[in-house]
């Protein structure tokens, strides 16, 4: 069967460092490439999610409702899910404001420094959710590749191992941060 | 002549190995070369056997029993390395993990921590327990060192390099279960403490990022606990 | 020079003397549980009425009688039915105004509204041992524990036996420690008798922490000088001359009693240096617990004796070979204690005669929960837990059917209606997924959510574990968050598998009992209540209408 695989990239809550790193593979991505395609991507034109999609990569951890909504929508059209980077593996940086919970977040970034003309945007905005999630504890994850970024050379690796339909084994090379 | 033998000899991991009287199972088993993960184990500190990571199997024990605190006695054998205390290490330190706000990637002991390497070594690639994110506070006060409750593991290297080599017992613990942290003097801020000699030697031994120099940032905070067994030697060897 | 033994048989004839004289015994309970029912100002009302009529009798404050629902509870012994328990009257929710009818009785007929029947079975169907003084003395008085045969073991002991023909007694005896693992208590005892090292130590552990335990507490409110002579006995059988009694601040009423009885003890001889007139020497000292669970596990009581925080260590080494101060150590329980002078008194044959095969004597149960006749109650051991639930406690209230009977606190396990049948002894409840504990028994009707008894339970462990040891400071924790997501009906079969695995891991690596057993009120819901469970997570449904689901359902995402 020569038929290409399909890929798709996702970016949620995180800071596309991870999309970096995936670039970073250089001339490596050139290689890849023959052997996908890419049908959902930040990098590509196409913005709706395909029906079906055998590997998708997702960046970024759970932060709001438009999130919450794409990620089952993704798991559903998916058939390999993989966390790309710390902030799907474990919420990372994302998650640095749990502990004050959104809504101190919010008032602190648009409320103390405007003073009296304080406003939260609300309208088109999809609503914070009160704690960052990594997307596990919403749906079921087939790979952890965590970093932050994880090298080009860790998403090489796992890349090229699902490509050939091997699901790699990060054990004892995954490392946070 | 005394009647115990010199030397014990014992099996760990199904090898022939020997160790001398009152030696610990992990002693033993690191002049073996055998990997046995610890926490709250540093050479040169006394043993309190709490972070549970280098519980092993004895043959015969009802309970699997911590490495660091159980001296090897003729003809045991040991199994380290099993998928039951794998599984058990790798839930271990997901507790850990879950348990506070461990954020590797601002982290001022990024790639110097230990917690984060046993998480590589241990084959850890997420943590399924969910994260608690609790509210916790950094003490800022002490004029060359930082505290940030964030990243305590609570394996109290501190309390003990402080009181026991250092002799100042500035470090100490309060509350209990879930709500236990580490505290200097009666819970006064770290820079207004009366007792702490600002020797640094706790900084050295925290394992993790928990303690820190404050002219280091994120990944510079490397440890070198390495004068501990060294002191001791210096002390019990006139 | 009359010896001591002279000396106790004197004082158990002038007890004897002064009690005939004073005519008819009232015995009104001041234990904690009638005392907070005001049984103090019954006591005081009826003294009072007893000086105003001129009535020829003594109205005593006494430990526990065993029916704390029916308190506050007051025994009427007449003179002339000398020691017959089962003759005195028995009257229960007496109160001050009742004393005028209570004393006018003395004489005559019983006063029948408060009378409460002897016949009950949960009377009957007790054998009593180590409460068959409380009730029935004046625990702050040496002189009547005396009159009793007090101290007689002892100084049968000190005088006639060797300390290892102690040991042998005990050993004979199969009593089996009664804090909770039931181990061999001759065993313990003949392990730090041959451990070289002095200076040793006796510990008694009186800091039950248990939820719906009040054996421990009973006994020393009642009788503390059991208590104290099965001590100074196991100091004479293991060589120990010093000795700690670490007993909870929140008992105040048997700190007051045992310190008491301490003074007395010292007074008399029975405690210090040349006990008796021999070469036994022992101090006995209380040390107050401050309020932590886990300070009953032995090495952190040890710790806190020291005056460190209250945390375990790993054993080996055991307390035997190395606890306190690094000195051989012997620890038991207050109701083990308890058990010692009955059993050196009538012999091992007799006590070995009691119970089942592997678990003898008596065994003391704080009776507690959706039971009609709650409290303090000893058993043989092997009654079955349908004979103590239903024919002792007199099953569960009207209208509401029998769910489980918990057995063993925050350590035990939760015991469904199949299994009521099983006798009680250590090795049956703990095939049966529960241990036999110190004596807490809480009885669970229809009403109670097995889901949210656990998630009780393991609140408890997650507030008492002492944080040291990472699976039970943050293991008990998450299995708690789990539970709480259960019973809010936010959780799937992923936390459930979660929770299961958590309980497996917590229970094999923790470093203590504490949070080793953490876990077991879990598992045993979740093998004899499993339904319940899924009832939470698959219908978002509780079954007994405990738990609210729907109120969480629409905060799904948090």
């Amino acid at each position: 069967m020569s038929e290409k695989k399909t890929l798709a990239t996702v970016w949620l809550d995180g800071c596309s460092g991870c999309h970096m790193s995936l670039l970073d593979m250089d001339e490596r991505l050139i290689e890849l490439s023959q052997q996908f395609d890419l049908v959902c991507s930040p990098l590509v034109d196409q913005k709706i999610f395909p029906p079906h999609v055998d590997i998708t990569l997702i960046e970024g951890a759970i932060g709001n409702e438009e999130d919450l909504e794409k990620i089952h929508l993704i798991r559903e059209r998916t058939r390999i899910l993989v966390s790309l980077g710390d902030c799907a593996v474990t919420g990372n940086v994302s998650a640095l404001r749990n502990p004050f919970g959104a809504d101190a977040v919010l008032r602190r970034v648009y409320g103390e420094p405007a003073g009296t003309l304080a406003q939260v945007p609300k309208i088109g905005l999809p609503r914070l959710l009160n704690r960052v999630r990594p997307l596990h504890d919403y749906v079921h994850v087939d790979l952890f590749v965590p970093g932050c970024p994880p090298s080009a050379d860790s998403i090489y690796m796992v890349l090229s191992e699902l490509l050939a339909g091997r699901m790699p084994d990060l054990s004892g090379v995954a490392r946070f941060g | 002549m005394s009647a115990t033998p010199a030397v014990k000899t014992f099996v760990i991991d199904g090898v022939d190995a020997s160790a001398r009287p009152e030696q610990t199972i992990l002693a033993a088993a690191r002049e073996h070369n055998i990997f046995i993960p610890t926490l709250c184990h540093l050479d040169g500190l006394s043993d309190v056997g709490a972070c549970r990571l280098c519980l092993v199997e004895v043959k015969g024990a009802r309970r699997l029993l911590p490495a660091c605190t159980t001296r090897v006695e003729e003809g045991m054998e040991v199994t380290c390395n099993s998928p039951r205390i794998a599984a058990y290490r790798q839930m271990t330190l997901q507790l850990l993990f879950a348990e506070r706000n461990h954020v590797c990637s601002v982290c001022v002991a990024n790639r110097h921590c230990e917690l984060q390497a046993l998480a590589t070594s241990l084959g850890m690639t997420h943590v399924e327990i969910p994260y608690r994110f609790p509210s916790l506070t950094v003490d800022a006060s002490h004029e060359r060192f930082t505290l940030d409750h964030n990243r305590c593991i609570l394996c109290t290297r501190c309390i003990r390099v402080c009181s026991e080599i250092e002799g100042a017992h500035t470090w100490d613990l309060m509350g209990r279960g879930i709500q236990s942290r580490v505290i200097t003097d009666l819970d006064q801020p770290w820079g207004e403490s009366d007792t702490c000699t600002s020797c640094g030697k706790c900084v050295q031994v925290c394992p993790t990022g928990a303690l820190f120099q404050k002219n280091r940032t994120g990944g510079q905070g490397c440890k070198d606990p390495s004068f501990l067994p060294y002191l001791r030697t210096m002390r019990e060897e006139p | 020079m009359t010896t001591l033994t002279e000396e106790l048989d004197q004082i158990t004839a002038k007890v004897q003397q002064e009690q005939q004289a004073a005519g008819d015994r009232i015995n009104v309970c001041v234990a904690a549980g009638c005392l907070s029912l005001h049984s103090d100002a019954v006591q005081r009302a009826l003294e009072e009425e007893a000086k105003k009529t001129g009535a020829r009798c003594a109205v005593r404050g006494v430990g526990c009688m065993g029916l704390c629902s029916a308190g506050p509870v007051v025994s009427h012994e007449s003179a002339a039915s000398n020691s017959d328990e089962q003759a005195a009257r028995l009257y229960g929710g007496v109160q001050s105004e009742h004393a005028p009818q209570l004393i006018a009785s003395l004489q005559g007929e019983p006063v029948t509204k408060l009378a409460i029947s002897r016949q009950l079975p949960f009377f009957t169907r007790q054998t009593k041992v180590v409460l068959e003084n409380s009730g029935r003395i004046n625990p702050e008085s040496i002189d009547e524990y005396i009159a009793t045969g007090g101290y007689r073991a002892l100084m049968h002991a000190l005088n006639e036996m060797t300390p290892a023909e102690v040991v042998q007694e005990i050993s004979a005896s199969g009593l089996r420690g009664r804090g909770g693992a039931g181990y061999p208590t001759g065993l313990k005892w003949a392990t730090v008798a041959r451990v070289a090292g002095a200076p040793k130590y006796v510990i008694c552990n009186a800091d039950e922490g248990d939820p719906g335990a009040f054996m421990d507490r009973s006994v020393l409110e009642g009788d503390p000088h059991r208590v104290l002579e099965g001590m100074i006995l196991a100091a004479y059988a293991v060589g120990a001359s010093q000795g700690y009694i670490y007993l909870r601040a929140e008992y105040p009423l048997a700190v007051k009693r045992l310190g008491i009885a301490i003074r007395e003890a010292k007074r008399m001889g029975l405690l210090g240096n040349d006990i008796g007139g021999t070469r036994m020497s022992l101090n006995l000292e209380i040390r107050l617990g401050a309020g932590a669970f886990v300070c009953g596990e032995e090495t952190a009581l040890i710790a806190s004796i020291e005056g460190h925080r209250g945390t375990p260590h790993p054993r080996p080494p055991y307390p035997a070979e190395s606890g306190l101060w690094g000195s051989p150590t012997l620890i038991n329980n207050v109701e083990t204690y308890a058990n010692v002078p009955p059993i050196l008194q009538r012999g091992s044959a007799w006590y070995a005669a009691l119970g089942t095969a592997k678990s003898k004597g008596t065994k003391v149960f704080a009776l507690s929960g959706k039971v009609r006749h709650t409290g303090l109650i000893e058993v043989p051991m092997g009654m079955t837990l349908r004979e103590i639930i239903f024919d002792i406690g007199g099953g569960v209230a009207e209208g509401h059917t029998f769910k489980a009977v918990q057995t063993g606190g925050p350590s035990g396990g939760c015991i469904p209606e199949s299994l009521l049948d099983i006798p009680v002894d250590y090795d049956s409840l703990t095939q049966a997924g529960s241990i036999m504990g110190s004596g807490g028994m809480i009885v669970m009707d229809d009403s109670s959510c097995m889901v949210n008894v656990a998630r009780f339970f393991m609140e408890f462990c997650m507030s008492e574990s002492c944080g040291k040891c990472i699976p039970c400071r943050a293991g008990t924790a998450q299995m708690y968050g789990l539970l709480t997501r259960i019973t809010e009906g936010t959780a799937t079969h992923r936390e459930l598998d979660l929770l299961i695995r958590l309980c497996e891991m917590v229970g094999a690596t923790s470093l203590c009992g504490l949070g080793q057993t953490a876990p077991n009120p879990v598992l045993s819901t979740l093998r004899y209540f499993k339904h319940e469970y899924l009832a939470h997570i698959e219908d978002k449904h509780c079954p007994a209408g405990v738990c609210d689901c729907a109120a969480s359902i629409a905060e799904v995402a948090r």
